[in-house]
């Protein structure tokens, strides 16, 4: 490999980097806005309508306030850490999407261990976090990073056993190769959400939890924390953690999509719907995953931190485990266990 | 080629340089970070070497769970720079003594460290080739059936680390009102509140 297939190699795959960064940063910004217009209808408001036509230009004005605001640093705060863990945060998450495929062999990376590569990221946002709250050296951003942090690492130990539960139906832990095992002439209902479904429900939780979404938001619960870990941060370091969490969360819709809800997968397997291209079904997909999630932000109270805590390790630990019990059991006696000989 | 040379160059700079970082930095919280720079590079090295399977989850695991648990500890805790370094020259005697016994160890190890001809020559289990068979399913092929015991052995002894740790840290604390959610959820109208007709003026 010569110098010049090196320098074609990097700016293809900076370009495809590129293109998935401007296309999910728009999306995010229609997201953030459905997010709110979902929260008002739910409450009879109308939510943004102000900037553009129905407001639909209602993230970019809020971008642009963001930007422009003067970053204020707090006197006492550690300087390098408090600038770096936004940084830390807003970029984990982007990174997330290297792997995921949006449709049959559009990864930027489509590499073997995908799902493990998702599941090590999504942990490591929790980072961020914790060096905010740590770094800007006050009372509310540390209880919240504390609550974080014990939170976060709670559920990701059940959704890696609901990763475990899909990846013993697939066989594999490649993203595009779990999509495509679930690719059967049943369509909707061959994709893993109806056999594993207490499964999906146990994910779906788990990942509101996992990415500090409502009812689950106790590390920034306004109430209690003012808005825990980010109080002390403005403008664009604010901005970073806020687009961190929702790329975190779309993170998670792309992610159940793929392994519930088969991915680009057409719901009815033949001619007239198997036409749509691929990208679309995933993008629907997702969407009505980040619908379910805004509407639970809507209509659910609040958890405590100690009911938080019972659900995490009382309630969706043992189901986890007895579930991949189970679906072991049930893939070895019914002889379907893929890769067994 | 060149390329991969100074990926790994770069990643084992960084290790070396973090690892170093780990023990120079004043700061603790600082220390734990770099011990994740540290881990993090480790992981790129190991995917250098076609080893994805071990870098992914040396990141799931110790980055993401036991990296945090440090960094957990040690921002709350409440550290005195002054008085650790108080004792420093004190000290350096002892602590240098036993770094030179534990670096004799380590070339004594190394330098006489060879692999066994014979399992180069016939290995037990016949390594696949990268194209047949991923990293990940090799392992599990060997780790599922030859290594089965070595690996059920390993869970207990972490089973026994895990009781042991809530052994040691659980106290039974006299008069405190728990809360048993079965219970909560078992109250109906009839056993949780009582009507009753007051007469007026005096009350029950």
């Amino acid at each position: 490999m010569d110098f010049g297939d090196i320098v074609l190699a990097v700016a293809i795959m900076l370009g495809k980097s590129l293109l998935m960064l401007v296309a999910l940063l728009i999306f995010i910004a229609y997201a953030l806005y459905a997010d709110r217009k979902v929260w008002a209808a739910v409450q009879l408001r109308r939510g943004p309508n102000v900037v553009g036509p129905w407001g639909l230009f209602q993230s970019f004005a809020d971008l642009l306030k963001f930007v422009l605001k003067e970053p204020v640093i707090p006197a006492p705060a550690n300087k390098g850490m408090f600038l770096l863990a936004p940084l830390v945060m807003c970029t984990l998450s982007l990174a997330a999407w290297a792997v995921i495929p949006l449709n049959a062999g559009w990864a930027i990376a489509d590499i073997n261990v995908g799902i493990l590569y998702i599941f090590a990221i999504s942990s490591l946002g929790v980072y961020g976090v914790i060096m905010g709250g740590w770094a800007s050296n006050s009372k509310y951003p540390f209880l919240g990073a504390l609550r974080s942090a014990a939170q976060m690492v709670s559920y990701e130990v059940s959704i890696g056993f609901v990763i475990v539960t899909v990846l013993m139906c697939a066989g594999t832990l490649n993203l595009s190769a779990i999509v495509e095992s679930q690719n059967t002439r049943l369509g909707i209902l061959g994709w893993y959400w109806l056999p594993l479904f207490p499964m999906f429900v146990v994910f779906f939780i788990s990942a509101m939890a996992e990415t500090n979404r409502p009812p689950f938001d106790l590390p920034e619960a306004e109430s209690e924390l003012v808005a825990g870990y980010m109080v002390e941060y403005s403008s664009t370091p604010y901005l970073l953690f806020m687009l961190g969490e929702y790329v975190a969360i779309m993170t998670m819709c792309a992610l159940g999509t793929i392994l519930f809800l088969g991915g680009w997968l057409s719901p009815i397997p033949f001619a007239p719907f198997t036409w749509i291209p691929g990208v679309i079904w995933f993008v629907l997909k997702a969407s009505f995953l980040f619908f379910l999630i805004a509407m639970v932000k809507a209509l659910v109270p609040r958890y405590r931190y100690d009911q938080l805590m019972r659900l995490g390790w009382k309630v969706f630990l043992p189901l986890s485990l007895a579930m991949v019990i189970v679906v072991a059991a049930v893939l070895m006696v019914t002889g379907n266990a893929p890769g067994v000989r | 080629m060149t390329v991969t040379a100074a990926f790994f160059y770069l990643f084992a700079t960084i290790t070396i340089a973090s690892g170093f970082m780990v023990i120079a930095s004043r700061n603790p919280v600082q220390s734990v970070l770099f011990l994740i720079l540290a881990f993090v590079n480790a992981a790129g090295l190991f995917l250098m070497m076609g080893a994805e399977f071990l870098a992914m989850i040396l990141v799931i695991v110790y980055v993401g769970a036991v990296a945090v648990l440090f960094l957990f500890v040690v921002m709350m805790l409440d550290v005195d720079f002054a008085a650790l370094r108080q004792g420093f020259l004190q000290y350096l005697p002892i602590g240098g003594l036993i770094g030179v016994i534990l670096l004799l160890e380590l070339i004594l190890v190394v330098g006489t460290y060879t692999i066994d001809p014979g399992l180069v020559r016939s290995p037990a289990v016949p390594i696949p080739a990268a194209d047949v068979m991923t990293n990940t399913e090799a392992l599990g092929q060997v780790l599922y059936t030859r290594y089965f015991y070595f690996f059920q052995a390993a869970g207990l002894i972490l089973l026994v680390a895990m009781i042991g740790a809530i052994v040691l840290t659980l106290r039974e604390r006299v008069g405190v009102r728990r809360q048993d959610i079965s219970k909560q959820n078992a109250r109906t109208q009839e056993t949780a509140v009582e009507v009753r007709k007051v007469p007026f003026r005096q009350g029950i």
